[in-house]
């Protein structure tokens, strides 16, 4: 299998920040909006940068939405930045409307998603909000793997004409995808081809994944890890491919196994191919505080949960 | 002061005219909801004076050169969607879309929705509305952008008295007056009806001069059912912007102005008239421009 280093360590919210100061430098149409957590979203180069083009706007995600609605009457692109869950969950109504029905070219940008926010517990550890945006007409979803991806796929969003929600987390992370590697939305990456069994995953558990398939090799099993990092539109012709290679999939996300990229997934296969699937995901539960690895863990989304998936999917080929 | 201040340009049409205008305008209203039995007459009718001034003499704007960013033009964003009737009409009459487009409102595949949407591509809408609420902050990204632009054509919205019960109004409200949106002129259709009564019953406003001038806006109040007023006071408005503060013009109109047994009352707010109660509306409200 190609055996990927670990080039760093960094969180993926700071690629967002870089993706987005770059856009600052290298887009005039590019606007911001935060609602008070500019350092954690790492949108402060940008705002110091770019004030004119920069809106704080309190504590008030749903005027944020709207705000950021009208801007792009007036031709501009802009970004919003907060937590996931205030980004989906608190204000889908606004998004529904003045953003997904009304056609608005939003950059929904949204950091601490899933459980490896960490010790905030629950009430900020959205799990849902995959669900909730790929199920708006016209929505992209896209869920990069690492810091590096991040800053990629948020120069991507920039350049595609229409809404996008684009999930990334608070920890620092293995950064393992090359700068060089190209990144298109809507066109999974194959990291490691193989035989036996696919692996999809996208976000935080694409690492997850590969270390997995890393167990696997070691077995005498034969693992293709597909980076899934966009959700909508999904990339079925990749997905289809592999898995009649393989015959049998495991799907690996930080979000409820309930309308999350794993479903998407099986509408695929259920649809065109029937193919066994496992799923690593949380099990339609909220999570609770502790340490990104603890949680991950806890709630089975950790390597042993991907290895016990796979040699069970592989059993029922 | 006198509407001859509020004429934007020699070619202006008078306050008789603009009177004649909005009698059509309330004739297009009612046949309208009467034709698919369905649609909000009361308030449309309410605001029918207020749109036709706006339409045919406020706005510094070109139908014919419609485009979605606006550029160069005053832009208007209702938040309360729902009184679409009366918006499709002024947007017909003022050479935005034909006429006879009124008679596919609310029928399927029509552009003329329910609720006025860009899904659909009708010339004139820039934003989905319905869901209330959400007009006022979409509006301040319009102007923030016009800001950007170099533009200094202004923003106009209006929302329903009801919906000021919306949270999302009052955290615009704020951002408005922090961030100085000037470029903005916000209107209220303070009829004092919702659905389930009178707004006082169902979740009082308050002193609603009073909250918007807390919040940090320029507030002026009219009778929105008289065109003198409305030319003149909307003139005042415009004379505010500027200034460093948004810009509020607090609206008193009588819901189903016009069709007096549609007024006085919230009944008429989401119903339609039957053939009988279309005759008697229609009695009141004289035929100036041919009907649709």
């Amino acid at each position: 299998m190609t055996h990927y280093p670990i080039l760093d360590q960094k969180d993926t919210r700071s690629g967002f920040g870089a993706g987005l100061l770059e856009l600052g430098r290298t887009n005039p149409s590019v606007v911001a909006l935060c609602a008070d957590l500019t350092g954690s979203l790492k949108m402060d180069a940008f705002e110091k940068a770019f004030p004119e083009r920069f809106f704080q706007v309190g504590i008030a995600e749903a005027n944020m939405m709207g705000v950021a609605a009208g801007l792009t009457i007036g031709g501009k692109i802009p970004f919003t930045g907060t937590f996931a869950n205030f980004s989906t969950g608190r204000v889908y109504d606004q998004i529904r409307q003045s953003i997904a029905y009304a056609g608005k070219n939003v950059k929904i940008c949204a950091s601490h998603a899933g459980l490896t926010l960490g010790e905030d517990g629950a009430t900020h550890q959205i799990l849902e909000d995959v669900g909730l945006m790929r199920m708006l007409p016209g929505m992209t979803v896209v869920v990069p793997a690492d810091h590096n991806q991040t800053h990629q796929a948020t120069l991507a969003i920039s350049a595609h004409e229409g809404p996008c929600y684009l999930r990334f987390g608070r920890p620092k992370w293995p950064v393992f995808i090359p700068k060089d590697l190209p990144f298109e939305i809507g066109k999974a990456q194959v990291l490691t081809e193989g035989n036996d069994v696919t692996l999809i995953a996208c976000g935080h558990l694409v690492w997850r994944a590969l270390q997995a398939a890393e167990e696997l090799e070691k077995a005498g099993i034969s693992a293709e890890v597909i980076n899934l990092h966009t959700i909508k539109p999904l990339d079925e012709a990749a997905v289809l491919a592999s898995v009649a290679k393989t015959g049998c999939v495991v799907t690996c996300e930080e979000h409820n196994r309930l309308g999350g990229m794993g479903d998407a997934v099986a509408q695929v296969l259920c649809t065109h191919r029937p193919t066994p699937q496992e799923y690593v995901a949380v099990n339609d539960s909220f999570g609770e505080s502790g340490t990104p690895d603890e949680l991950l863990a806890k709630y089975g989304l950790d390597v042993p949960d991907i290895t016990a998936a796979a040699r069970k999917v592989m059993a029922r080929k | 002061m006198s509407h001859s201040t509020a004429v934007a340009s020699p070619s202006a049409p008078s306050v008789a005219e603009l009177q004649r205008i909005a009698s059509q305008v309330r004739r297009d209203i009612v046949r309208q909801v009467h034709a698919v039995q369905s649609g909000h007459p009361g308030g449309s009718l309410g605001c029918a004076d207020f749109f036709t001034a706006l339409y045919f003499s406020i706005l510094r704007h070109d139908p014919k050169a419609w485009s979605m960013d606006g550029a160069g033009q005053d832009l208007f964003f209702l938040s309360n969607g729902h009184i679409s009737p009366v918006w499709y009409s002024v947007l017909a009459r003022s050479g935005y879309f034909p006429v006879q487009e009124l008679a596919t409102f609310r029928r399927i595949s029509s552009r003329l929705q329910g609720h006025p949407t860009t899904h659909e591509g009708l010339p004139g809408v820039r934003m989905a509305s319905g869901s209330l609420g959400q007009g006022l902050s979409v509006a301040m990204g319009a102007a923030l952008a016009k800001k950007l632009n170099g533009d200094q054509h202004l923003i106009y919205t209006l929302h329903g008295d009801g919906e000021l019960q919306e949270g999302q109004i009052w955290e615009a409200a704020m951002f408005a007056a922090a961030k100085k949106v000037d470029n903005l002129i916000s209107t209220v259709d303070w009829n004092g009806r919702q659905i389930d009564g009178d707004v006082d019953d169902v979740l009082s406003l308050g002193d609603l001069c009073g909250k918007w001038t807390a919040f940090g806006w320029d507030v002026l109040e009219m009778n929105g059912n008289s065109m003198d007023e409305v030319l003149s006071t909307m003139a005042q408005a415009k004379a505010r912007t500027g200034k460093g503060k948004p810009v509020m013009v607090l609206m008193r109109t009588e819901m189903g102005q016009g069709v007096d047994f549609m007024m006085h009352s919230h009944a008429w707010h989401g119903i339609a008239p039957n053939d009988a109660q279309l005759g008697s509306a229609l009695e009141q409200l004289e035929e100036t421009l041919g009907d649709f």
